[in-house]
């Protein structure tokens, strides 16, 4: 039953971490841009949650109200204002670009909010448990999956279903010729990045409520994220689900092997699929 | 005589560190169907996008309805209804044919042109509107980079090299399909390395030699010979 469990968790846990790696699939996906500063902006998402719940005093949930929309404006403007001059046929400059960021955030985190660790009160939601059988299913965990199935069915939609998710493919498949329909790439870019901010604000929230974070905590989220997103398949947003809860599950049964393992068994199970399917597990059709 | 459509004036351009346009002064009357041939090399592509707006120039050297666009983006210039059907098509892979045409329509410009009166032309898009653009022959993709260039209602369509690499019937029935397109008061600039295709559906003709006009002429009145001497250069 421990091991049922540990999976049943993981499961739950993956959902996080297919938040943390939907934003960076989708800006890898349309302008392929690897943002090394992505969990750091997750933390900067968890901080500014922080900030409106004890200063409003609203439950942290409400505050994504608030939250969501200004880390899509900051998407916005970081994308227009600084890191589409870093694109071009290099990789090179957005990483190094990304990365300073990365310092950058932390930096003024630590200057704003200081090196203590930090968690928002979600009240009861914190401790509220559904039984399942014998085991006790955690109302958050099974929230925080919900939002993430939620969130990829709506990537999904914009996406494939969307002139907007036209437009993003279009401008992906060749910039050129996107440009000669009318598109702005760098307009297209800086919605890109809104998007995929929006989505790191929910995660950033939801971690928030669910462990204690402090200025340097985005490291091992953009490692979870990407770990997700190589498993899963690069462009493949419900791959990158799949790829969250394998990673998830690792985790948790590697923690009941020996609580040391927990982060080793993950890395483990990337590993191994990266070995065997180097291109992830359900990697997109057409290269 | 009327405002030309489109001037170049002491157009240069680069590619890359390559010059590959000199001093270039073309016009393009309103309504009319211009063709520029040229051998491989002679600065036609480069042309093509230089005007579009993917190659940025001075302000002055190129303008659209007297207005100078050489500095404008390529997205700003699309607006204005400039629209090209680029070499070698480059459909969107990721996106299915409908999509494709739909992507050409987002400039929003009224007209005559839709997805309704586009499957009207070229048929076979309709029954094939939900197959990805890369199932299709080179032909269906022809149709599609044409389609998909109507749809944003221009008033100047530019072809680069609609014929290469298509069998001839295809051709045909491609360039049959041309008046249809170019009649409704459009103007039209055919980039063409099958010098009779170019000269019978045009009523002018430009040819490049090395970045330079090297013949400018109504296209039933020159030459062979005249065009021989200006696509190769030889004495």
């Amino acid at each position: 039953m421990e091991w049922v469990n540990a999976i049943l968790q993981g499961t739950l846990l993956g959902g996080l971490y297919a938040l943390f790696a939907a934003g960076l699939s989708l800006i890898f996906g349309v302008m392929r841009l690897v943002n090394i500063a992505h969990g750091d902006l997750i933390v900067l998402a968890a901080y500014l949650g922080l900030t409106v719940t004890s200063t409003i005093g609203v439950h942290p949930l409400l505050a994504l109200a608030i939250v969501v929309p200004a880390m899509a404006l900051i998407g916005y403007v970081l994308q227009r204002g600084i890191l589409n001059f870093t694109l071009g046929d290099d990789l090179l400059p957005p990483l190094l670009v990304t990365f300073g960021l990365s310092v950058i955030l932390q930096n003024a985190l630590l200057e704003v909010y200081t090196a203590d660790p930090q968690k928002m009160n979600a009240g009861a939601l914190e401790t509220a448990s559904i039984p399942v059988g014998d085991l006790a299913v955690g109302v958050l965990p099974l929230l925080t999956f919900a939002f993430a199935i939620a969130v990829i069915a709506a990537l999904q939609f914009v996406f494939y279903r969307t002139a907007l998710g036209r437009a993003f493919r279009a401008v992906s498949d060749n910039q050129d010729i996107a440009q000669l329909m009318g598109l702005n790439r760098r307009h297209i870019f800086g919605l890109a990045m809104a998007l995929a901010l929006a989505v790191t604000a929910i995660a950033g929230i939801l971690l928030g409520i669910r462990t204690s974070f402090d200025p340097s905590s985005g490291g091992g989220r953009l490692i979870f994220g990407f770990e997700a997103v190589i498993i899963g398949g690069l462009g493949n947003l419900w791959g990158t689900l799949a790829g969250g809860v394998i990673l998830g599950v690792a985790q948790n049964i590697g923690a009941q092997i020996n609580p040391g393992w927990q982060l080793l068994a993950g890395h483990l199970a990337f590993l191994v699929v990266l070995a065997i399917r180097p291109r992830g597990l359900f990697p997109r059709i057409s290269g | 005589m009327p405002d030309p459509i489109l001037k170049t004036e002491g157009l240069n351009s680069f590619y890359g560190d390559f010059q590959a346009l000199f001093d270039l002064d073309i016009h393009v009357e309103e309504g009319e169907v211009l063709a520029i041939i040229g051998a491989n090399g002679a600065g036609k592509t480069t042309l093509m996008r230089s005007i579009t707006g993917l190659l940025k120039n001075g302000a002055n050297e190129v303008s659209y309805r007297n207005e100078p666009i050489g500095h404008l983006r390529a997205d700003q210039i699309a607006s204005k209804g400039l629209a090209l059907v680029p070499e070698g098509r480059q459909l969107f892979p990721s996106l299915s044919v409908e999509e494709n045409l739909l992507i050409g329509g987002r400039v929003g410009r009224p007209g005559p042109w839709n997805l309704k009166t586009v499957c009207e032309l070229f048929p076979i898009l309709d029954e094939r509107r939900n197959v990805p653009s890369t199932a299709l022959s080179g032909g269906q993709q022809q149709m599609v980079a044409i389609g998909r260039a109507l749809m944003s209602n221009p008033d100047l369509l530019l072809f680069d090299e609609i014929s290469l690499g298509l069998a001839p019937v295809i051709i045909k029935t491609i360039y049959d399909a041309l008046p249809g397109i170019v009649g409704e008061g459009m103007s039209a600039v055919i980039v063409e390395q099958d010098i009779s295709k170019a000269l019978a559906f045009s009523s002018r003709v430009y040819c490049l030699q090395e970045g330079r006009v090297s013949l400018e002429g109504a296209s039933s009145t020159v030459s062979r010979d005249d065009i021989s001497r200006a696509y190769f250069g030889v004495e």
